[in-house]
C-alpha cells in the first residue's frame, strides 16, 4: 500500500520556512502545512498551523488537513466544532473544490485534541475565513502532486494532463485518484514561496464552492442519532451533579451535610474538589449510581459556603462602576485617537450626547454543559463538545497536576456553542470529580447549575458624542464602552494595544471603530472591574459588538434626525471609503464603499422613505460584523409594530442584505444569518437578565425569556455577489438587529429607547417622555 | 419497576417510580435521541410520545406510562423517513440540531391535529419547543411542506 505523509523528514532549520509536505509512508496520501514561524501574513493562519508540541523529538510532524487512500476517499480532518453551522461541510467543500475530487467520495472526521493540529478554536467566525487560504492551497497542492505522478503512470507529460472527478486525464485517457495512490510514487515538497503562489482557481472554475449540498452532519439531527456530548458513555462510569457555590470566585465549602442524600438509592457520596487552577472554587461534587439519583440527591446535600465578596455586587452596582469609569477621563484603551477631538466638541455649532446600556444576556446553550472524564492507559480523556480545546488544555494540566500531552478532549457534536463552549471551565469539575474519586465520571448540570455557571453576556454602558461644525458637517465622534472583557479575562495575550500602548479586549469594542468617516474620532474602550470580580464575563454570539453597535447605530439615527437628514442618507454620506475606511486586502478590499453597497441596496429592498401604516415604523441598522480586520458587511431593516396602550413591540419583518466576500455553501450561510438575525431580535426584545448579589437572576426558563415561534417575523436574507475573501457568518447578522428595531420604534411612534432589552414599559415611559 | 412500551417493545425500567421518564429513556435504556434542555418542561427538547400524544418526558414520571405506549424519535418511524423527517433534510432545518428531535415529535402531533396548520395552529402549538439557534423559519416552512405531502398535495408552498 502506498502512502504519502511527512513522516520522517527532518524539520528545517529555518524557523522561517513553512513547507508543504507529500512524501511516502502509512497508509493513504496526506497532505498538511509543516509549519514553523509564518510571516507577518496572518497571525490566525499561523497559530493554525503551528505546532505546539514537539515530543516526536526530531521527526517533523506536519499539520495533516486529508489523506487520499487507494480506494479513492478523501477523508478530510476537520479541527472545527460542530455546533450547528455545517462547518465540515463547508471546509471539506473547499479542499474539494481545488483538489478537484468527486464530492461523494469525500469523508468528514472531526478530530480529537492532539497537539499536531496547532490551535483548535471555533469562535469569533472566524473558521471559513481562516482556514480558505489554508485549505485551499492545501487542496490545490495536492491536485498538481497528482497531476504529476498521474502524468508518469499515463506515459504521458504532465503539461498534456488535466485534473477532473478524481483522476487525472489526458488524450482521452484517465487514471483515478486512487489508482495513482495505490500505484504511484507520490513524493513532493512544496516551500513556502510556491505555497504562496500556488494557483488556485479562479472564482468561475469553481464546481463545489457557491454551490449547495446536503451539509454532512444534518442526517443524523433528524433521527436522533448524533452524539453529543450529554450522549457520552463508558463502561463502569458513575454520574455527578454539582453543587454550584454562591460566587464564582472565593467561594469556600464550610460543611457538607449528605445525612438526607443517604437515604437515595443509588448515592454514593459528596466530595469537595481541590482545584488547583481555581477554575471552579468550591464546587462540591455528589456522585451516584445514575443521574436520577445524583440529582435527586444534590437536591438534599446541604452545603455551607463562605462566599466571595460578589455576594454583595448586584447589576446597579456594576453599571455604576462603568458609568464612573467613563467619567474619568483617564483611563482605559484608545482603539482610536485623533487630535482635536475635544476641540472640536467645544466648538461645536451643535452636539449631541446618548447613553446607552444593554443588560446581561444569558448563553443558554440548550444542552445544558456536562462532561464526561476519566482516566486510560495513562492519558486522562475528557469527552464533551467544546469550542476551543487549546485554551482549556494547560488548565486542564494545571487542575489535574499532569501534563497537557496526558490529556485529551475527544469531539462530540455541540448542543449550542454561541461562545459558551469557548470556555472550557465546565471541564475541569468534570476531570476533577474522575480523579477525586478513581472511576469514570459524567458530570451533567441541571439548567440551573448551567446558568449560575454561566459566563454570560456583561452588561455593558456606553457614551457616546457628536460635533457638527459650521457647514453642517460632522466634525468629531467620541466613543466610550464599558463592560466586563471576556478575553481579557480568559485569553489575554489575545488583546492587541491601543494607541496608548493599553490593551483593550476587541470582543468588548470593537464595532466602536466603525467605517464612517466623522472628522476627528476618538474610541476609547475601559475594562469594568467590577464585572469582573462578580462573574466570568464571556464571549456570547457576536460578543462586543452586539452591545457597541447598538450604540453606534442607534447613535446614527439620533444624530440623522438632530441634524435634520434622512438616517440613511446621514449613513451613506459618512461611507465614503476615504482615509482609513478605504480598506486594504485581502480582507477589507473596497472598505466603507462595501457597506455603502449593502445599505443602499437594503433601502432599496424595502422602500425606504416609503409612508407606513399608523404605529408601524421601518428602521435600519448597518454595521461591519465584528472587526474591522474581517468586516462582513450588513444591513438590517426592522418593520415594528408598537402597541402604545401596553409598550408591546412586534417586529412583523427583518430584512438582510449581507456582503460576506465569496460564500462557500450558500444554504449555510443563509441559515447562519437567519439564526443570528433572530438571536439579534431575541437579544432586543426578550432576552436579558441581572446579577442579583453575585447571582443572575434568571437560572430558567420560567423566568428567562427566550424567542420562540410565535415571535418569529417573516425574514428574508439577500447576500450581494462577490469573490473577495470569505469572511464571517456565524456572528455579523446579530450586529445590526437590535438597533434597527429600536430606531423603527422611534419611526413608528417618535418614543426613542435606549436599554437592551427594550422592555414595554421602557416603550410606555419612552412613549410619555416624547423623543 | 415499571413495564411500558417503548417504540414497539416492551420494556420494564428498573427506576424509580419518580424518575423521570427522559432519564429512564436515556440512561437506562439507552435511547438517546430524546435530549435534556430546561428539566421544567418549558423547552421542548425531551418530547417523545405517550399514547400518540406529545409530552414532556423530563417532568413525567416514568411510573405514569405504565403500560402506556411510548415514541421517541428513534421509534417516530421505523426507516427515518416520516415525512418531516424527510422535510427536515430537505430543507436543511437542523442547525446544532440539540432540539430538533423534540422538535419533530411536537410538529408530529401537530399534523395529526392540523393536517392543514395555519401559521396561527404553528405558533400555537410549537411555542413550547424552544430553538436556540433560531431554525424557527426553517422549522415552519418543513412542517407546511411534510403537511402538504401527507395530504398528498403535489405543490411546494
Amino acid at each position: 500500500m502506498i502512502s504519502l505523509s511527512s513522516h520522517g523528514l527532518r524539520s528545517s532549520s529555518d524557523p522561517s520556512r513553512r513547507s508543504f509536505l507529500i512524501t511516502m509512508l502509512g497508509a493513504g496520501v496526506m497532505l498538511g502545512y509543516a509549519k514553523s514561524t509564518l510571516g507577518a501574513a496572518d497571525v490566525m493562519l499561523e497559530a493554525l498551523s503551528t505546532h505546539t508540541a514537539r515530543s516526536a523529538g526530531d521527526l517533523f510532524e506536519p499539520t495533516i488537513w486529508y489523506g487520499i487512500d487507494p480506494s479513492g476517499t478523501v477523508t478530510v480532518n476537520i479541527i472545527r466544532a460542530e455546533m450547528g453551522q455545517h462547518v465540515g461541510t463547508a471546509l471539506a467543500r473547499i479542499v474539494a473544490d481545488e483538489l478537484e475530487a468527486d464530492w461523494r467520495k469525500v469523508k468528514i472526521v472531526t478530530v480529537d485534541t492532539d497537539p499536531k493540529w496547532g490551535m483548535m478554536m471555533t469562535g469569533a467566525s472566524w473558521s471559513v475565513w481562516q482556514s480558505f487560504p489554508l485549505l485551499s492551497r492545501a487542496g490545490a497542492a495536492g491536485r498538481i502532486a497528482l497531476i504529476e505522478e498521474g502524468a508518469k503512470l499515463l506515459g504521458v507529460r504532465e503539461q498534456m494532463c488535466t485534473a477532473r472527478d478524481h483522476a487525472v486525464h489526458a488524450g482521452g485517457r484517465s487514471i483515478p485518484y486512487g489508482e495513482i495512490v495505490a500505484r504511484g510514487n507520490l513524493g513532493r515538497t512544496f516551500t513556502s514561496e510556491q505555497l504562496n503562489k500556488m494557483p488556485v482557481k479562479a472564482a468561475d472554475k469553481r464546481r463545489l464552492i457557491g454551490r449547495n449540498t446536503l451539509a454532512e452532519d444534518i442526517p443524523s439531527k433528524v433521527d436522533g442519532k448524533g452524539r453529543y456530548g450529554l450522549d457520552a458513555v463508558v463502561e463502569g462510569m458513575v454520574y455527578a451533579r454539582p453543587k454550584v457555590p454562591p460566587t464564582r470566585y472565593e467561594s469556600k465549602v464550610v460543611s457538607i451535610d449528605d445525612s438526607a442524600a443517604k437515604r437515595v438509592p443509588g448515592y454514593l457520596k459528596s466530595l469537595a474538589l481541590d482545584d488547583p487552577s481555581g477554575t471552579a472554587p468550591g464546587w462540591v461534587m455528589v456522585y451516584a449510581e445514575t443521574f436520577i439519583a445524583a440529582n435527586k440527591a444534590a437536591d438534599l446535600v446541604n452545603v455551607k459556603w463562605s462566599s466571595g465578596k460578589a455576594a454583595t455586587i448586584s447589576e446597579v452596582d456594576i453599571q455604576k462602576r462603568a458609568a464612573e469609569l467613563i467619567a474619568d477621563p483617564q483611563g482605559g484603551s484608545l482603539l482610536v485617537d485623533d487630535p482635536g477631538v475635544d476641540a472640536a466638541l467645544a466648538s461645536a455649532k451643535q452636539k449631541i450626547e446618548r447613553t446607552y446600556t444593554t443588560s446581561t444576556v444569558m448563553h443558554f446553550a440548550l444542552e445544558p454543559v456536562n462532561a464526561l472524564a476519566f482516566e486510560k492507559d495513562g492519558i486522562f480523556e475528557i469527552h464533551t463538545g467544546n469550542q476551543w480545546q487549546t485554551l482549556i488544555l494547560p488548565v486542564l494540566a494545571k487542575a489535574l497536576e499532569r501534563s497537557q500531552d496526558k490529556i485529551v478532549l475527544r469531539s462530540y457534536l455541540l448542543g449550542g456553542g454561541f461562545g459558551r463552549r469557548l470556555d472550557g471551565d465546565y471541564t475541569v469539575p468534570a476531570a476533577l470529580a474522575a480523579k477525586a474519586i478513581g472511576k469514570p465520571v459524567k458530570m451533567v448540570c441541571t439548567r440551573a447549575d448551567d446558568m449560575r455557571f454561566d459566563c454570560p453576556r456583561s452588561p455593558s454602558t456606553q457614551v457616546v458624542r457628536m460635533a457638527w461644525g459650521e457647514d453642517g458637517r460632522v466634525t468629531a465622534m467620541d466613543h466610550h464602552a464599558a463592560a466586563g472583557w471576556p478575553t481579557g479575562v480568559m485569553a489575554p495575550s489575545f488583546m492587541p494595544k491601543g494607541t496608548n500602548g493599553v490593551p483593550y479586549d476587541p470582543f468588548a469594542s470593537e464595532g466602536a471603530n466603525h467605517w464612517y468617516t466623522v472628522g476627528m474620532q476618538r474610541v476609547r474602550a475601559l475594562r469594568n472591574d467590577l464585572a469582573e470580580e462578580t462573574f466570568r464575563p464571556g464571549w456570547l454570539r457576536s460578543v462586543g459588538a452586539g452591545w457597541t453597535n447598538w450604540a453606534v447605530e442607534s447613535f446614527m439615527d439620533e444624530a440623522a434626525h438632530a441634524a435634520g437628514v434622512d438616517p440613511v442618507k446621514f449613513r451613506l454620506g459618512m461611507l465614503d471609503g476615504a482615509g482609513r475606511n478605504a480598506g486594504s486586502a485581502p480582507n477589507s478590499v473596497g472598505g466603507a464603499r462595501r457597506q455603502a453597497a449593502v445599505l443602499a441596496r437594503l433601502a432599496e429592498k424595502v422602500g425606504w422613505g416609503k409612508p407606513t401604516p399608523k404605529d408601524v415604523g421601518l428602521g435600519i441598522a448597518t454595521t461591519f460584523g465584528q472587526e474591522r480586520n474581517m468586516p462582513t458587511w450588513t444591513a438590517c431593516a426592522a418593520r415594528v409594530r408598537v402597541n402604545r396602550t401596553n409598550g408591546h413591540v412586534r417586529v412583523e419583518k427583518l430584512s438582510l442584505v449581507i456582503d460576506a466576500g465569496t460564500v462557500i455553501h450558500p444554504d449555510s450561510a443563509e441559515a447562519q444569518v437567519e439564526g443570528a438575525a433572530l438571536w439579534g431580535l431575541g437579544m432586543a426584545l426578550r432576552e436579558g437578565s441581572e446579577f442579583v448579589k453575585g447571582q443572575p437572576k434568571d437560572t430558567n426558563l420560567d423566568t428567562y425569556a427566550l424567542l420562540r415561534m410565535g415571535d418569529v417575523p417573516d425574514v428574508e436574507v439577500e447576500f450581494l455577489p462577490s469573490t473577495e475573501a470569505p469572511v464571517g457568518l456565524g456572528e455579523p447578522a446579530v450586529t445590526p438587529v437590535a438597533p434597527a428595531i429600536g430606531n423603527a420604534i422611534f419611526a413608528a411612534t417618535g418614543a426613542r429607547v435606549r436599554h437592551l432589552p427594550i422592555r414595554p414599559q421602557a416603550v410606555l415611559v419612552a412613549l410619555a417622555h416624547g423623543s | 419497576m415499571t413495564t411500558f412500551d417503548l417504540n414497539g417493545k416492551t420494556v420494564s425500567a428498573q427506576s424509580p417510580d419518580d424518575a423521570a421518564l427522559l432519564w429512564v429513556i436515556r440512561d437506562e435504556l439507552g435511547l438517546t435521541g430524546t435530549k435534556f434542555g430546561c428539566g421544567i418542561g418549558f423547552c421542548g427538547a425531551c418530547t417523545v410520545h405517550v399514547e400518540g400524544r406529545a409530552t414532556r418526558s423530563c417532568i413525567t414520571p416514568v411510573a405514569a406510562v405504565a403500560g402506556a405506549k411510548v415514541t421517541t424519535i428513534e421509534g417516530l418511524d421505523p426507516t427515518g423517513n416520516h415525512p418531516l423527517q424527510t422535510a427536515w433534510l430537505e430543507l436543511q432545518v437542523p442547525q446544532c440540531g440539540y432540539c430538533q428531535p423534540g422538535q419533530i415529535m411536537q410538529a408530529a402531533t401537530l399534523l395529526k391535529d392540523f393536517p392543514n396548520p395555519t401559521d396561527q395552529d404553528i405558533n400555537a402549538v410549537m411555542n413550547g419547543s424552544v430553538c436556540r439557534c433560531m431554525t424557527y423559519v426553517r422549522i415552519r416552512k418543513a412542517i407546511k411542506l411534510a403537511a402538504a405531502r401527507m395530504r398528498g398535495d403535489t405543490g411546494h408552498d
